[in-house]
């Protein structure tokens, strides 16, 4: 009951962007450009270490663009009460919608990644799951964060300010996944990070969506 | 079924409901009324469980899963149709038959044909007639309506008077508005806010 919940919470977000194109062109804009951008930026053989750093640049704010719109349908309308009112757990309506922030979030880096290769340097099987991992953590923190951002005044202002401390692991895990001898450690640090930070998030959800 | 002494709520050094008493029997039929700011609003979010009360102590003895809420905002999505918005509440209010609950209340407030187009389309009272559509979907017992007749045209406040009438007695009702008029003969008792 409670995945089928999550299931139609997802659809429906998907359903939504599919329909308002709101969130992924701008995510796409926004990384194909940073990247566009970066590599005209940076001088002749600047290492590879550098280039994963701006990688990791573009990956933090293009999540951020994307969560910045994640409860803008929410309240819109004021449904984010109707979702709250409604008698499934409410830690599904987190999960739906960290769901779908992940799936924005991974096509936009389906065409970032082949990119980032073609202008700056390879990404092996290490460096590919470091970014997924760190997807992963970014969404589910970020979802949580976004949704207290999006119930104050300064939502634009506050989203970063929340955000970005709490990325800076993810960061550090997914830059050590990519350049370290000892990646696996890292990738380490990063399913560590998701799984504290998303049952976290899972549980304290309730406490932001209601008083 | 409800029940509120001494209730008050704050919003920064702002005060409504300062200290309101009222009671509703199960069956009953409230009206809320008050000027703009007096809190008709904030006490239906208060019986709903979506706000706390600063002071005060509220019962509601009824589940959240029986609770029906129409508020200002219609709560419900702009980029999906009618259909589409009552089958995601109708899920997750866990509705057998969900699908005849829905062409049937869709039918009754005149939506039907219209069920398929986006709500970004509808006119305001299109979009508050989905409104009313979604707060009695789940056929709850405790009903809240907060200004149901606002963007209705006469057609549509004509359906929604016959909708009260066959709600009343059966249902708990608290509406709140600012036409008392309206709903004078189904009233049985009223809470006004100063």
């Amino acid at each position: 009951m409670y995945l089928a919940d999550v299931a139609a919470l997802t659809r429906k977000d998907l359903r939504v962007e599919l329909r308002a194109r709101d969130t992924l062109p701008a995510m796409l804009l926004f990384v194909v450009s940073t990247l566009v951008v970066f590599h005209f930026a940076l001088p002749e053989g600047t290492g590879d270490a550098a280039a994963y750093g701006l990688l990791w640049v573009a990956i933090v704010f293009t999540a951020l663009l994307g969560l910045a719109r994640a409860w803008v349908p929410e309240h819109e309308h004021g449904v984010l009460d109707g979702l709250v009112l409604a008698p499934s757990d409410r830690s599904a309506i987190w999960l739906g919608k960290t769901l779908a922030t992940l799936a924005f979030l991974v096509a936009a880096q389906t065409v970032a990644l082949p990119l980032f290769v073609l202008f700056f340097a390879p990404l092996d099987a290490t460096a590919i799951a470091g970014v997924l991992l760190a997807d992963i953590g970014i969404c589910a923190v970020g979802s949580l964060m976004a949704a207290m951002a999006a119930a104050g005044r300064s939502r634009e202002l506050l989203l970063p300010l929340l955000v970005l401390p709490l990325a800076i692991p993810l960061v550090i895990g997914g830059v050590g996944a990519a350049v370290s001898p000892e990646a696996e450690r890292y990738l380490l640090l990063l399913a560590l990070y998701d799984g504290v930070f998303a049952v976290l998030s899972w549980a304290s959800f309730e406490y932001v969506v209601t008083e | 079924m409800i029940r509120g002494r001494g209730l008050e709520k704050r919003y920064g050094r702002r005060r409504v409901l300062a200290g309101t008493d009222f009671a509703v029997p199960a069956g009953g039929f409230a009206t809320v009324t008050g000027p703009n700011g007096s809190g008709k609003t904030t006490l239906l979010r208060l019986v709903a469980g979506l706000i706390v009360p600063t002071r005060g102590v509220l019962e509601v003895n009824v589940e959240r899963a029986q609770i029906g809420y129409l508020a200002h905002e219609p709560l419900v999505y702009r980029e999906l149709t009618a259909l589409e918005n009552l089958e995601l509440f109708g899920r997750l209010y866990r509705l057998v038959e969900r699908r005849e609950r829905i062409g049937m209340l869709l039918e009754r407030f005149s939506l039907w044909d219209a069920r398929n187009e986006r709500v970004s389309t509808y006119s305001r009272g299109m979009t508050q007639r989905l409104a009313l559509c979604r707060a009695l979907l789940h056929d709850p017992q405790l009903i809240l309506l907060d200004e149901p007749f606002s963007a209705l045209d006469d057609a549509g406040a004509t359906l929604l008077d016959r909708e009260l009438e066959a709600l009343a007695g059966e249902h708990t009702l608290v509406v709140a508005t600012h036409d008392p008029q309206r709903v004078a003969r189904l009233t049985t008792m009223s809470v006004a806010l100063a």
